[in-house]
């Protein structure tokens, strides 16, 4: 049997805030993001402002509603960064299969370390709070999920063990939106069928969620009955990328289809660029949308061929932009990806009558790359752009976003 | 109540890198020679934030934590009187 943990630093950016300056660990304490460039919502939280009901996600002007006196910090990301591998570096004490998961998570597989997993959760608690002046939360069991769940269940500075005797007991009364992967969508879908709870799901036949949810619904399944054995990958394996894509939350809404062009623009000339770097051209390009309203959705497209160039990626997402947007209201934010990735040197279905003007816009936009890595991003810009300084001088590529990595290799 | 005081410090690198904190300046000018290095590790200070390298030192009899946080030296000073270790 395997025995896996999963650590998670409570409050991440919060706690890193108060360890520089304990005198806020008794006051409401927010870390949030830039209100002048509308990224103004509340990243995280410390112990006091969790207690008066403020939420990670929710905007500036809601959480000072609810606490009037809410200190507001900027975020520090390369502090947060040193934390973070400083973190790694202790698990790395104990074992080298450590799985990141986002910059506050990972997962260690501490099999055959010698220890029992309670007893070094203890340990790696009291490294984290005596050496970075952080708390953890470890979940000790013997899958992944199951020690997702236990370090979700009790917080802050907290080792959970879930074992083969006692899962059913401690798992199966909580809510099936706990499991990893049952989102709201799939939330009601269950509720549908009376499924509410994690046993629910472990009891539901597999052939029956199968029929329900397809693939996913007996992967929950399996979750739910303690058979996940999805290995926790080294650290020196990077997982094999799915998908490569960038989002704005542009400084003004836009209000039409030549500000979202130019938008789109931007983040393809991004998209592309990134590919092109990692030699990868892929053939599904997905839309994500957002109004003012925070409304959202997605949409994706498969093309006839593999790409990696700006051009085409935009074209296809303005494309599904025009077939599914009508501007009942203005957007705030846009996000443009590709996925179904191959390299660059696979063999490709040969065109017929292959198009003369791809290869040279591919050159074209090499020669772009180029010029911007000599000379920085804006040393070169399209015509389209000049015309908007505030879209034109976003740069998706190099300004800093951090975002957990997608977890799904099934 | 205590602070993170910043300080100049006089240290010693070894061949292999290992960092040995020899003397410690005060903000007024005043050079205060370690005694004795007692101990280093990683270390959070609880008392006045901060996080880093601790280097615990015997200065003039009395027990100091040192700590390198990102090439930056600092002390758990108090308030008042300033100045006394």
């Amino acid at each position: 049997m395997r025995t896996i943990l999963h650590s998670d630093l409570n409050n991440f950016y919060a706690s890193v805030e108060c360890a520089y300056d304990p005198s806020l660990k008794d006051k409401p304490m927010a870390v949030c993001g830039d209100p002048e460039a509308r990224h103004g919502i509340v990243l995280a939280k410390n112990m006091p402002a969790k207690r008066l009901g403020i939420v990670t996600g929710e905007v500036i002007w809601q959480a000072k509603q609810k606490c009037p006196n809410l200190v507001v910090l900027p975020p520090n990301y390369p502090r947060y960064l040193r934390f973070s591998r400083l973190m790694r570096a202790i698990y790395a004490d104990y074992t080298h299969q450590i799985e990141p998961f986002g910059m506050d998570e990972a997962w260690l597989d501490v099999t055959g370390a010698g220890l029992s997993g309670e007893v070094l959760a203890d340990r790696l608690r009291m490294r984290a709070r005596e050496e970075l002046g952080l708390t953890l939360s470890v979940g000790v069991s013997f899958n992944k999920i199951f020690a997702k769940l236990g370090s979700d269940m009790k917080k802050p500075d907290a080792t959970t063990v879930i074992t083969p005797d006692n899962f059913r007991r401690r798992v199966w009364p909580l809510p099936a939106g706990d499991l990893l992967y049952v989102g709201p969508a799939t939330r009601r879908r269950l509720a549908g069928r009376n499924l509410r709870t994690i046993g629910d799901i472990a009891r539901c036949a597999p052939q029956d969620l199968r029929a329900m949810l397809g693939k996913t619904g007996e992967m929950l399944w399996c979750f739910a009955n303690g058979r996940d054995n999805t290995p926790v990958m080294a650290a020196d394996e990077s997982p094999e990328v799915k998908s490569v894509g960038n989002s704005t939350t542009t400084p003004r809404d836009i209000a039409d289809e030549q500000d979202a062009h130019m938008v789109l623009m931007v983040l393809s000339e991004s998209v592309a660029e990134r590919l092109r770097a990692q030699a990868l051209r892929g053939r599904v390009v997905c839309l994500s949308v957002r109004d003012c309203q925070l409304r959202c959705f997605t949409v994706q497209r498969r093309l006839d061929h593999a790409t990696a160039l700006a051009s085409e990626i935009c074209a296809c997402a303005l494309e599904l932009l025009r077939a599914r947007y009508h501007w009942e209201r203005p957007l705030r934010s846009l996000g443009v990806s590709v996925s179904a990735l191959q390299s660059r040197d696979d063999d490709e279905q040969l065109c017929m009558f292959p198009d003369a003007g791809r290869e040279r816009r591919y050159e074209l936009e090499n020669a772009m790359g180029d010029i911007r890595r000599r000379f920085g991003h804006f040393a070169i810009q399209r015509a389209c752009l000049i015309g908007c300084a505030e879209i034109g001088a976003i740069n998706p590529r190099d300004d800093h976003q951090i975002h957990p990595v997608g977890w799904k290799n099934a | 109540m205590a602070h993170r005081a910043y300080v100049r410090v006089l240290v010693d690198v070894d061949e292999i890198g290992k960092i040995r904190p020899l003397k410690i300046f005060w903000e007024d000018g005043r050079g205060f020679e370690v005694d004795r290095l007692l101990d280093v590790r990683m270390a959070a200070s609880t008392r006045v934030g901060g996080q880093g390298m601790r280097y615990t030192c015997r200065v003039r009899g009395r027990q100091v934590y040192l700590f390198e946080d990102e090439g930056r030296w600092f002390v758990e000073a108090r308030d008042v009187p300033a100045g006394n270790f």
